[in-house]
């Protein structure tokens, strides 16, 4: 492996190959401290930011992270790698290409030039380049390019934040998830999916919350789609009984033996992807693809080495995991940026950052990111944090956000946004719905002429009869 | 469009039906102040009980008061509550078990209360947890003295296990904190306990708060049966199961 150096301040810092260097160039969090990957000092991050800047964008082609022979996340992002769609920016050093980046942001075609670049990155470049950028570099350039996707709702679409409406419950209750469904579409919430995390793994559970949530969907004529997050293999035999799924849904990471450990690998994936376009459900799109990832999760299932046995940054992982998402072309995928847990990102400021960085490598790679803006109670984090991180977000663009009834999730046991907060920051940001959730909003009298939703209280609304026994 | 009381009656059925913080109203696009201030002191509780750190003398003291005399003490080699909460890797290691040299070795059975994330979770129900365990254990069974780890993660308690020889441990431990409960117990059972086992090793009972969450003799009752299964299959996690547990019951 070649060895960089850098040389700052009369102390020469030396980086033994690709994997340090992007460990040690990774803005400080918890997450590389335990993995014993971090820079160990300000200066020695900044040194190895300056040799990152240095190393030319082709390297990450003829240099790999994670070994080609053992790691099929590896082989997939190399073998669909696109020298022409790369042509542009093959000459360029990271440094440049940040450089590049900031320019085309600012340019009026920069959504055509970044979509069609996209298949010609990989996910260390992507990763890479995040690691010198600012939290205002990582607004412009993912707000200047627009990724969407489409099912019974168009999602990405620029001038839109569409949310995930999660009635979770701590025993599937259907009445109490009914009564949360409800909440969340009196106040406008569900364009990107009504999903559910089931607190039981059974197939039968699965299926009877998919039921009533496509039962709820077609009483009201309501342009979404549904989605129980249950493991895909479960999904796939739901799709064989003729249960009416919209979307598999799986966890995916970054490398082959976190996938392993989450009970998935490329060709699970490729088979859940085809049953369920195969049922032809969508109607404006056939996006059926939906997934969670989130920095941390290959450190936490000891599934982090890669060349040469060294730990892997978990922001570089992450963006590995979007090379994943991106040969599936998923309606959705969020990072749970907040869930994984204080080890991961200590506090408000690194999950903030993460969030950002995670939107734009997904962007960039072309995938159609939402971020769950989130905190567990043992992390140095509040609502205050996840006010900012959304604001930031919804400025930088994401597709769309998730959201429970008053921050509480009550069966995951964490918090994440509001209804009412995805309604104030579309009014501060001047965002709407998806345009088909915004005209059933008008149908149902719940959107004015600007798109803002007009939140309805139950009675006399007919969505009350959702709940009537 | 309904009046306050008419919305008021049209939720009160449905938040018998979850704990969803549903029909909060709006005031704008934001929360009514009553309902922000009550997230806020939800969290404020959460944050507390991670943060603060176990208060050992007063739980002696309640140790004590419950019937249980003698506690040996170990801490982790994470420093304070801020390093815990960064590096479980600390806290599943003991900074010295020097201390539990004369507490002897060669025991059937052995427990653990350790702070874990919830320090107030211990002190709320610690002492009356471990009672209702001595109480409900077979007298036939040799039995540690009670070891009380501070910083501490279940993992630790395999050191401390190996250290006095444990047939069985059992480890008690705060639990992480949610906005609804803040001081619940989990309770780990972990068959010939040494450094290394895997979390699939153990069994595991969760949401030990009467009245709300589960009562303490259920728990020492489940917590016996498991010890019984594991011990005439010699090994304890997946492999054993439970078939007596009713999570409905309280008290």
């Amino acid at each position: 492996m070649t060895v960089r150096t850098h040389a700052l301040n009369g102390t020469t810092y030396r980086f033994d190959g690709l994997v340090d260097l992007l460990a040690k160039a990774t803005p400080k969090r918890s997450g590389d401290e335990l993995a014993g990957c971090a820079a160990s000092s300000a200066a020695e991050r900044v040194a190895a930011q300056w040799a990152l800047a240095d190393e030319p964008l082709a390297t990450f082609l003829n240099e790999e992270v994670v070994p080609y022979e053992t790691d099929e996340v590896t082989r997939l992002i190399m073998d669909s790698h696109d020298p022409d769609a790369f042509a542009p920016v093959s000459s360029l050093t990271v440094g440049e290409f940040r450089n590049w980046l900031l320019d085309v942001a600012t340019r009026p075609d920069s959504s055509a030039i970044l979509t069609a670049l996209a298949p010609g990155l990989t996910p260390e470049m992507a990763a890479a380049v995040s690691k010198l950028m600012s939290l205002q570099d990582l607004i412009s350039v993912p707000g200047a390019v627009q990724v969407t996707s489409g099912f019974r709702t168009t999602l990405g679409l620029k001038g839109t934040l569409a949310t995930r409406l999660q009635p979770n419950h701590p025993t599937d209750d259907p009445a109490g998830v009914s009564a949360a469904i409800l909440d969340g579409l009196l106040l406008g919430s569900g364009d990107a999916v009504v999903g559910i995390n089931p607190a039981s793994d059974s197939p039968q559970a699965s299926a009877d919350l998919l039921y009533l949530i496509d039962d709820v969907r077609q009483r009201l004529d309501i342009p979404t789609q549904s989605c129980v997050l249950t493991h895909v293999t479960t999904t796939i035999g739901l799709i064989e009984a003729g249960v009416p799924v919209d979307l598999p849904f799986q966890s995916i990471a970054g490398t082959e033996k976190a996938n392993t450990g989450f009970g998935v690998t490329l060709a699970i994936l490729r088979e859940a992807d085809e049953a369920a376009r195969s049922l032809r459900r969508g109607v404006v799109g056939d996006n059926v693809m939906y997934f969670e990832t989130g920095q941390g999760s290959a450190l936490s299932a000891d599934a982090h080495r890669g060349v040469g046995g060294r730990p892997v940054d978990e922001q570089t992982l992450e963006a590995r995991a979007y090379g994943v998402a991106r040969a599936f072309s998923p309606l959705l995928l969020n990072t749970v940026v907040g869930f994984i847990g204080p080890e991961y990102l200590h506090d408000g400021k690194q999950i903030i950052r993460a969030g950002l960085e995670d939107n734009f490598c997904g962007k960039l790679l072309g995938v159609p990111m939402g971020v769950d803006v989130c905190y567990t109670n043992h992390a140095e984090a509040d609502d205050d944090d996840m006010d900012a991180l959304l604001t930031l977000l919804a400025a930088a663009g994401t597709n769309y956000v998730i959201c429970v009834p008053g921050t509480d999730d009550v069966m995951l046991g964490y918090q994440s946004l509001s209804f009412h907060n995805a309604l104030a920051v579309r009014r501060s940001l001047g965002l709407r719905p998806a345009p088909e959730f915004e005209a059933w909003l008008e149908r149902m009298d719940m959107a004015d002429r600007a798109g803002h939703v007009v939140p309805r209280d139950p009675i006399g609304s007919p969505l009350a009869e959702l709940v009537r026994r | 469009m309904g009046d306050d009381l008419q919305i008021s009656e049209f939720w009160a059925p449905l938040r018998r039906t979850t704990q969803a913080r549903i029909g909060l109203g709006h005031t704008g696009d934001g929360l009514p102040t009553a309902h922000r201030l009550a997230l806020r002191e939800a969290h404020a509780l959460a944050r507390d009980a991670v943060t603060t750190p176990l208060d050992v003398p007063s739980l002696v003291e309640g140790l004590a008061d419950a019937g249980v005399p003698e506690a040996y003490q170990v801490t982790s080699r994470a420093a304070d509550r801020d390093e815990y909460v960064r590096r479980p890797d600390l806290g599943r290691l003991p900074a010295d078990l020097g201390g539990l040299a004369e507490a002897g070795a060669g025991f059937d059975v052995g427990i653990v209360l350790a702070d874990g994330l919830s320090p107030r979770a211990v002190m709320d129900h610690g002492p009356a947890m471990v009672a209702a365990l001595l109480d409900a254990l077979p007298g036939d069974l040799t039995r540690a003295p009670l070891v009380i780890a501070t910083n501490a993660r279940v993992a630790l308690g395999d050191h401390v296990g190996e250290a006095l020889g444990l047939g069985t441990l059992l480890v008690l431990i705060g639990e992480r904190p949610g906005l609804s409960v803040a001081d619940s117990l989990g309770l780990y059972l972990t068959h010939r306990p040494r450094p290394g086992r895997a979390d699939s090793e153990r069994n595991c009972i969760s949401n030990i708060h009467p009245p709300e969450g589960l009562g303490y003799r259920q728990a020492a009752a489940t917590a016996v049966r498991l010890l019984g299964a594991s011990r005439e299959l010699g090994r304890s996690g997946v492999a054993v199961k439970d078939i007596g547990v009713d999570r409905a019951l309280g008290g």
